[in-house]
């Protein structure tokens, strides 16, 4: 393996130049949300929590709730709608697996401004039956969000034993809900959670659909506030990035320790 | 009668597939409605006029030499953000050859791959506009030290500063989809390599290049498709004007008529489609070689 490893000198300096190419915005970053006046203070952050201010920030909040909402129904269309379709196909329909495997990963291939395109008129006739509630926009985000939230919950089930853990609990007498909501969703949780955490990460960060479809969420409203207080745009923003981070080491810690729970 | 009791067998399962297949039911209405239609329909209105009768005009905006520059744009920035983004990323994964999934610098690393590559677009427009906008610090004070950044002009709100940006997403992704595939070499291959009395550098000429060059141009693709497909980031940065073709289709949506044309947004959705199909297919090729070497 010795042969194969960079040395010590590539890893440093692959290190410092990526590692400053990805750190000198961030640090620029930070330090303009504190600039005041030519000097520097914590203003552009006291401002947020600032009752006085909170006018200006009301589109930010109103956007943040629809995200909320947004993530929380797209979570639920993966883990209700996208989720028991996979375990149905692997169980049943093992011959649907490729096409199945094909359509989840098409969102890929689509870009978001072309969907948008053909959503407009959708959602015209959505906003008639449905309302135009934030909500509603949860059925686009639940499929841009299907390659991402499908990969992982693939790999938790190619991961177990889906035939032989159905068929025990089957003749232990267990109902196919039963089934499906006590024994494989347990066994299955490291993926669902890490396709959950993904689709909340997507969620928050989508700007495509929402504006041109002319709905508020978190990424409108950005751009919204930004054009009156460009320093509570860039505030969020890293409040968002910080966020964001976290989920995912919230991921990465839950995929090892998913590894060394299989390896014992 | 053997011939009955085999049919016999898988009869039982076969006679509740009707009720299985119902299961599948509200996936398969959910994709049709929300993924199938809006494509079909994306794709489709270039082909109508607005009376609804079937017309051949819209594509022919695509031959419009501003609608074919603006594909070249596209095209350009896609090419040149997924080769920076592809080498450099390619590094990281070099870089990072032999540290262990579970070692804290992995994990690390791995999250904010994670982070950065499905960073909203919008958000990277303000953290470049706060880093290296007008009046920004580091403007200043490399100013200060004889630099003048925008000697040339302000170009952060056009296709330089779309290259900067998206090349901040293009290396993450590169790292997330290229280091599989360098896990998957062998270190029996190095040994090997050893004992026939190869070095370090015939290992990478002669085995290591090789086995990976699928999994890189498959890589490089998927990042080609990704900065093609992008619109948030540039739609933040650059709010007036329409460089690339995403840019061009929120112009077509948000004003009646562009070119004088109808359904302007639908001919240009089914070009990028186009583009989009050809890349993914190849990419598909690609790939399926690449998984040769992950046995």
């Amino acid at each position: 393996m010795r042969l194969l490893t960079a040395s010590k000198a590539t890893r440093a300096a692959v290190a410092v130049l990526v590692g400053a190419f990805f750190l000198i915005p961030v640090v620029f970053t930070v330090e303009y949300t504190f600039r005041d006046k030519g000097g520097h203070s914590l203003v552009h952050w006291a401002n947020i929590v600032d009752p006085a201010k909170q006018s200006a920030y009301q589109p930010i909040w109103t956007g943040l709730a629809n995200s909320l909402t947004l993530m929380v129904v797209t979570v639920a269309i993966v883990l209700l709608v996208l989720a028991p379709t996979m375990i149905l196909v692997n169980l049943r329909f093992p011959k649907l697996r490729r096409p199945f495997e094909f359509v989840a990963l098409l969102p890929i291939s689509i870009p978001a401004i072309v969907l948008v395109v053909g959503l407009a008129p959708i959602y015209l006739v959505v906003g008639r039956s449905l309302g135009t509630g934030a909500w509603t926009l949860a059925f686009a985000y639940g499929i841009t969000v299907m390659p991402f939230a499908f990969r992982p919950i693939q790999a938790a089930i190619d991961a177990i034993n889906l035939t032989t853990l159905s068929e025990a609990a089957r003749s232990l007498g267990a109902s196919w809900p039963a089934t499906v909501w006590r024994v494989l969703a347990p066994n299955l949780r490291p993926g669902l959670l890490n396709a959950s955490l993904i689709s909340v990460a997507v969620v928050l960060g989508e700007y495509t659909i929402a504006s041109l479809l002319n709905r508020q969420n978190l990424q409108t409203a950005l751009i919204v506030v930004s054009r009156q207080d460009g320093y509570a745009s860039v505030v969020f923003t890293l409040l968002a990035l910080a966020f964001c981070f976290v989920l995912l080491v919230v991921i990465g810690r839950g995929g090892n320790a998913g590894k060394k729970r299989r390896r014992s | 009668m053997t011939t009955a009791t085999a049919a016999a067998a898988p009869a039982k399962p076969r006679r509740a597939k009707p009720l299985a297949a119902l299961g599948l039911a509200p996936f398969g209405v959910y994709v049709f409605l929300f993924l199938a239609l809006p494509t079909v329909l994306a794709v489709g209105t270039g082909l109508f006029d607005r009376s609804g009768n079937f017309t051949l005009a819209n594509l022919a905006a695509l031959g419009d030499p501003v609608i074919l520059a603006t594909f070249g744009k596209s095209v350009w920035l896609s090419a040149l953000t997924a080769a920076v983004g592809a080498l450099v990323g390619a590094a990281v994964c070099y870089a990072l050859l032999g540290v262990p999934a579970t070692h804290p610098v992995r994990t690390l690393i791995d999250a904010l791959s994670g982070v950065l590559a499905q960073f909203g677009g919008v958000m990277l427009a303000f953290m470049f506009m706060a880093t290296i906008g007008r009046g920004s610090f580091l403007v200043a004070w490399l100013k200060d030290l004889g630099f003048d950044v925008y000697a040339g002009g302000m170009w952060l709100y056009d296709m330089p500063g779309l290259v900067l940006a998206y090349i901040f997403f293009q290396i993450p992704l590169m790292v997330i989809t290229f280091s599989p595939a360098l896990g998957g070499l062998k270190p029996q291959w190095a040994e090997a390599n050893l004992t026939l009395g190869g070095t370090r550098r015939t290992f990478w000429a002669k085995i290591g290049v090789p086995v990976l060059a699928p999994s890189f141009a498959a890589s490089y693709l998927l990042l080609f498709a990704n900065s093609f497909s992008a619109y948030a980031t540039a739609a933040a940065l650059a709010s007036q004007g329409s460089q690339i073709v995403p840019l061009a289709i929120r112009a077509a949506l948000t004003s009646e008529t562009v070119l004088g044309r109808e359904n302007l947004a639908g001919a240009l959705a089914l070009g990028m489609i186009v583009v989009m199909a050809a890349v993914m297919a190849v990419y598909s090729r690609i790939q399926r070689r690449a998984d040769r070497w992950r046995l």
